[in-house]
């Protein structure tokens, strides 16, 4: 064996591998949320849109994409690989056992398979439906003049070949903008309220899997020092397993009300 | 000594060797006085099976002083008991309450395979410390103190770390039953003073190889390790540990 795959295969090793992908996921959590609190805007769903194709044709964006896809399977079956080690150093279990650990340092592996069966969920809600589904148009036109932008849905039977088409005409001081309408699949989904609840349930999970997980990578890696390490708690704890997860909640119960007050 | 008045039900695990199953046998412990220790309470309720003819329950001890690491009772589903930084045998009857059921196991690990009754065999201990939690020290006279100059502050973390008697309770606290507590006291004991570095490198690599080789599980940093340690080690070794390790296979050559 070579001295990487030596290292890479200790126990130490293993956990290293875990702890870097599950960083770089709560990177991607950080882009993800504030990407899509531009769901909040009032504006017609025309950034939240126009945003949804600018992360599917940039190609850094897509390449990053790729790499997310690949280290969400990795870390979800790397995981349980490990988890399924650390069942078999304990063959023999104990007949009453009192923790002194949290309760989330001890259920990682359980978070982990909500978050996994989450994601798929929630990649079937919109990744799938925007990438092979006939989701409606919507136009957006700007009067370029008073900045003012209307939105229109466009006929059932409208196809186009990419993913925006845009339209300056300087004669009728008008910028046209036609793109897959993601905003409205977004709303429309948000009104099941079992779906609801299962995002809110995916969110629980995330808050509860990254306030053990977030500090956690950073001990695996060595970073354990009385200057930083509060540092780390704090962010652990205060961004990655309150502010995120409330902020991504916000979204479907945000849609799920402005249905029920009927708009 | 004196007679006590408490009455205790005991369930304690009971198997003959490390190839038939074991189960949890039950026991009334009376007159058991508060000022006894765990292990007089057991001393007790063996003498009392010896005098009926039956087999008296095996368990592991030496000095009773909480320095030797013999001891290793997993009593109310924590190791050494209710109390923090203390050994089995320096917890006393007076944690307890008059008629408590208490429930004792043996150190749960695959890497720690059960002898008889309480005892198991932690051998795999003295492996991961022969495979380098060692200093190799030339023949002679003793070199003078002074003239290797260390930090306080490193000498009292190097000192805190060494304070690992080797008990294995954070093997039986974790539920990964990981050794990670126990081989990052002994890696960083020696990592932290001048007489450690001519093996540092290979140190940190050949005893996590070892401890991996034993079975022992994978660290998830859960901390139960560091809660239940009688000598309190810190979870800033296991992070030693991991710099240790992981600096000693990427930038040296001896890996």
């Amino acid at each position: 064996m070579s001295w990487l795959t030596k290292t890479l295969s200790s126990s130490i090793g293993k956990k290293v591998l875990m702890s870097l992908t599950g960083l770089f996921l709560c990177t991607f959590l950080v882009v993800h949320l504030s990407g899509n609190l531009q769901l909040f805007y009032k504006d017609g769903g025309y950034a939240f849109n126009t945003y949804a194709v600018f992360m599917t044709t940039f190609p850094l964006i897509k390449v990053i994409s790729y790499g997310n896809y690949f280290f969400i399977l990795f870390h979800a079956f790397w995981g349980l690989y490990l988890e399924y080690q650390n069942r078999k150093a304990r063959s023999v279990r104990y007949a009453v056992v009192r923790n002194s650990s949290s309760w989330s340092s001890r259920n990682m592996a359980i978070l982990g398979t909500v978050l996994l069966v989450y994601i798929v969920v929630h990649m079937g809600d919109f990744w799938y439906k925007y990438h092979n589904e006939p989701l409606p148009y919507v136009q957006y036109r700007e009067n370029v003049v008073t900045g003012e932008r209307m939105f229109a849905e466009m006929p059932s039977s409208y196809k186009q070949d990419v993913k925006k088409v845009e339209i300056s005409d300087l004669e009728s001081g008008t910028h046209l903008v036609i793109v897959k309408d993601l905003y409205k699949e977004v709303s429309v989904a948000f009104q099941n309220p079992l779906l609801v609840l299962l995002y809110i349930i995916g969110m629980l999970a995330v808050g509860f899997h990254l306030y053990h997980g977030f500090q956690s990578a950073f001990q695996t890696l060595g970073w354990n020092h009385p200057k930083y390490t509060p540092l780390v708690r704090g962010i652990s704890t205060w961004i990655f397993a309150i502010l995120i997860p409330i902020g991504f909640a916000a979204m479907p119960i945000f849609f799920y009300v402005k249905h029920l007050m009927g708009n | 000594m004196s007679e006590g008045n408490m009455n205790l039900t005991l369930k304690v695990w009971r198997q003959k060797n490390a190839k038939v199953n074991g189960n949890l046998e039950t026991y009334q412990v009376a007159g058991i006085s508060e000022d006894m220790s765990f292990l007089e309470m057991f001393d007790v309720l063996n003498e009392r099976l010896v005098s009926e003819g039956k087999e008296p329950i095996a368990f592991d001890h030496d000095c009773r002083e909480g320095i030797c690491g013999m001891c290793s009772m997993y009593i109310n589903g924590r190791p050494h008991g209710p109390l923090e930084a203390v050994t089995t045998c320096q917890l006393h009857m007076r944690s307890f309450k008059d008629g408590d059921t208490i429930v004792v196991e043996p150190w749960r690990a695959t890497a720690f395979p059960v002898i008889k009754d309480l005892v198991v065999d932690r051998t795999a201990f003295d492996r991961i410390i022969a495979s380098g939690g060692y200093i190799s020290v030339n023949t002679g006279n003793a070199q003078d103190g002074n003239s290797l100059p260390i930090p306080k502050e490193e000498a009292d973390k190097a000192f805190a770390a060494a304070a690992c008697i080797g008990c294995g309770a954070c093997v039986a606290a974790c539920k990964n039953a990981s050794a990670m507590l126990f081989v990052s006291a002994k890696v960083s004991q020696l990592a932290l003073l001048p007489q450690g570095q001519p093996e540092r490198e290979e140190r940190a690599i050949k005893m996590v190889a070892q401890m991996d080789a034993e079975g022992f599980g994978n660290c998830t940093n859960t901390g139960a390790c560091a809660i239940e340690c009688p000598k309190e080690i810190s979870l800033e070794n296991i992070a030693r540990l991991n710099r240790e390790f992981l600096s000693s296979s990427i930038a040296s050559t001896v890996a």
